[in-house]
């Protein structure tokens, strides 16, 4: 017969990554061309959709304290929360906070009105790969041009990198991206990372 | 490889999107009233232009959103896009419509 635990399914839970977590580590070069990679994990995400003209996005942004971003690659942060523009009525809440909270939280402030907010929090996980390089080991997979004329810190856009589908956004200017693949699709990301890396560990080839 | 330019996200490559055929087929006012010929017409038959053709794409990448996009057939230039909402815009021998 099985046997009840004493812990709860929180604690039992386990990232997508947890088993790459020391190739992961050992993949990291220091120094001028420096990159890392790390997972975030367990952060939550809430799928939002509300029409960005209703009252209900109006209550919606009282509720997080940020506005809706509203154009492609825009993001706006306030506290625990930070709003990833998705689409034109489509939006992903990250969070410190606990994923059910947020969830019911943006419910109460949808109010029955047309739109919905989802807890998604496991079905993307983050990575995050910073350092000098970090930049270069993205532009050999990313389509999108990642120069500082062009994208910074602050900015989100889903794209794809490598033959994966992700959301990539760049935190500071390290420069730090985080990339938010579906669970499924992480180990092979990590590993395509892991790959891309190690190049950056021996001298430039000029 | 064709630059797309999606309304809401800007240009991106084509491996971002999804291919949805010829736009502007609407669907039968009154489907019961149709003879199997005109279904098989409506379901099937599809214009083949050579020159600018109204195509549907969808950027599943990136908004998801389905737009509709005026591409040159033979030298498969891109000439323009636009929303679902927005009237086919006019150029000269634009062909392919219904």
């Amino acid at each position: 017969m099985a046997e009840l635990t004493e812990v709860g399914p929180v604690h039992l839970r386990r990232t997508p990554l947890a088993h790459l977590k020391e190739q992961m580590r050992a993949a990291t070069v220091t120094g001028p061309r420096g990159v890392t990679l790390t997972e975030w994990p367990f952060i939550t995400m809430v799928n939002l959709r509300v029409d960005p003209a209703s009252e209900a996005a109006d209550r919606i942004e009282k509720a997080l304290g940020a506005p809706l971003p509203r154009q492609c690659g825009h993001t706006s942060t306030s506290g625990p929360h930070t709003l990833v523009w998705l689409g034109p009525d489509e939006w992903l809440v990250l969070s410190q906070a606990e994923e059910t909270a947020v969830a019911v939280e943006l419910r109460e402030a949808l109010a029955g009105a047309p739109g919905s907010a989802v807890d998604v929090s496991a079905n993307r996980t983050t990575l995050e790969l910073g350092g000098p390089a970090a930049r270069q080991v993205l532009e050999k997979g990313c389509p999108l041009d990642l120069h500082p004329r062009a994208f910074g810190p602050g900015r989100a856009v889903s794209t794809t990198v490598g033959p994966v589908a992700a959301v990539l956004w760049q935190v500071d200017d390290t420069p730090t991206y985080r990339l938010l693949p579906r669970s499924s699709f992480a180990d092979y990301l990590a590993r395509w990372l892991i790959d891309a890396m190690s190049e950056y560990r021996g001298p430039e080839v000029p | 490889m064709l630059l797309i330019t999606c309304p809401w996200c800007g240009p991106r490559d084509e491996t971002e999107y999804h291919y949805g055929g010829q736009a502007h087929v609407p669907y039968p006012g009154n489907p019961a009233d149709l003879t199997d010929e005109q279904w098989a017409e409506y379901v099937f038959y599809r214009d083949n232009p050579k020159g600018p053709f109204a195509e549907r794409w969808m950027h599943s990448i990136g908004c998801r959103r389905w737009f509709n996009v005026l591409r040159d057939t033979a030298t498969h230039e891109v000439l323009t896009s636009y929303r679902l909402d927005e009237p086919r815009p006019e150029l000269p021998q634009a062909g392919g419509n219904r």
